[in-house]
């Protein structure tokens, strides 16, 4: 069983689903930047060999028994890295989107800002490479729209390249949006008043796979995610402010 | 109107006795049985009691007894499809905690046996 080191300690999470193509390569190139780090692949019962490849890189893998989607899995994943006592979890997507030469840079400013959340923006260096245009139009609808509930500006909104401390890490375990969760996540946080800070990473191509999120699928997106948001805003309403 | 009343009435009492056959067979369970049966009964009572429809048809302003009996079906139905709604919901819930739960002691416990295996 992974075991947090020292007081800080900090756990690599990865969600994936059907990402035998990529996974090696990205717990090989995490291992390169960070040996010691341990790394946790939760595999959303995929058909393919994504947990044989996760284990041969050397990651520890739990394999959830049916398809749970993305919230589902990172959460199962905040689940574990509570109960054994990790300060810091920082998520990365399984298709080699996200450079794992930032995650020190996240972490560094989970703790200097004490923020609960650390996102990594691909905008804030004002790229935002390998977006696809829906993908880059959903992100400037939300991007509007959050700016109005968080009262902070967001540059992205739906980045899976997230750091998170203990507190946050604790509200997670117990509740996380089951479905596209980034956007939701955020709002959980205000309506708590909690932080969360930005920091500018670069993304890539992916390296292998296909985004789940379509052209057809992003409509339905938009409407989950603002009913999502709805519920959420309602849901912590009255919660006790800090 | 005779006819539509006797049809309603009749689906009804069917509803009623499907759920019954269903209850003995374990096919439903007694919990989830009670909305059909509330609504089938409600709905057997309202097609046979036509004095009782037409009250409720004038305090909705309504003066054609099966359109309040349709709305009233109409409604009672909803009530029964959102209660099922938020059970469908919970199970979920408990479905999704249920599973992320089994996935962590399989690992842990996965985990353990290699390290005693390694020790041996």
């Amino acid at each position: 069983v992974i075991r947090p080191i020292g007081e800080d300690a900090l756990m690599i999470l990865i969600p994936a689903f059907n990402e035998e193509g990529a996974i090696g390569a990205v717990v090989n190139e995490i291992k390169e930047f960070h040996p010691d780090l341990p790394i946790l692949v939760v595999d959303d019962c995929s058909a393919d060999g994504t947990r044989r490849a996760a284990l041969h890189a050397g990651a520890d893998v739990v394999t959830v028994p049916f398809h749970l989607g993305l919230g589902g899995c990172v959460q199962a994943g905040y689940r574990l890295a509570f109960d054994l006592g990790f300060q810091y979890v920082i998520r990365l997507d399984g298709d080699g989107q996200h450079d794992p030469a930032y995650i020190t840079k996240i972490l560094q400013k989970l703790k200097e800002s004490r923020s609960q959340m650390v996102i990594g923006s691909r905008y804030l260096n004002g790229s935002g490479e390998h977006t696809s245009f829906m993908r880059g139009l959903g992100i400037r609808f939300f991007r509007l729209f959050l700016r109005l509930i968080l009262a902070k500006p967001v540059h992205d909104p739906t980045s899976g390249f997230v750091g998170v401390n203990r507190e946050a890490l604790e509200v997670f375990a117990r509740s996380f949006p089951l479905e596209y969760p980034e956007i939701e996540a955020l709002v959980v946080l205000q309506r708590l008043t909690f932080r969360f800070e930005e920091v500018p990473v670069r993304m890539r191509k992916r390296l292998a796979g296909q985004s789940s999120i379509t052209a057809v699928r992003s409509l339905y997106y938009v409407l989950h995610v603002l009913l999502g948001v709805l519920v959420n805003i309602l849901k912590y309403r009255g919660s006790t402010r800090r | 109107m005779e006819r539509l009343l006797s049809i309603a009435a009749g689906l009804s009492l069917l509803l009623i006795g499907i759920v019954l056959f269903a209850i003995r067979r374990a096919h439903i369970r007694v919990e989830y049985s009670v909305s059909w049966l509330t609504a089938a009964s409600a709905l057997f009572v309202l097609s046979t009691w036509k004095e009782g429809l037409s009250y409720i048809g004038e305090i909705l302003g309504l003066d054609n007894a099966p359109y309040v009996l349709l709305l009233i079906i109409g409604i009672l139905f909803l009530f029964v499809f959102f209660r099922f709604s938020v059970i469908i919901s919970n199970l979920k819930d408990a479905n999704i905690a249920l599973t992320q739960k089994v996935a962590i002691l399989e690992y842990q416990l996965h985990s353990i046996h290699e390290e005693s295996e390694t020790k041996a």
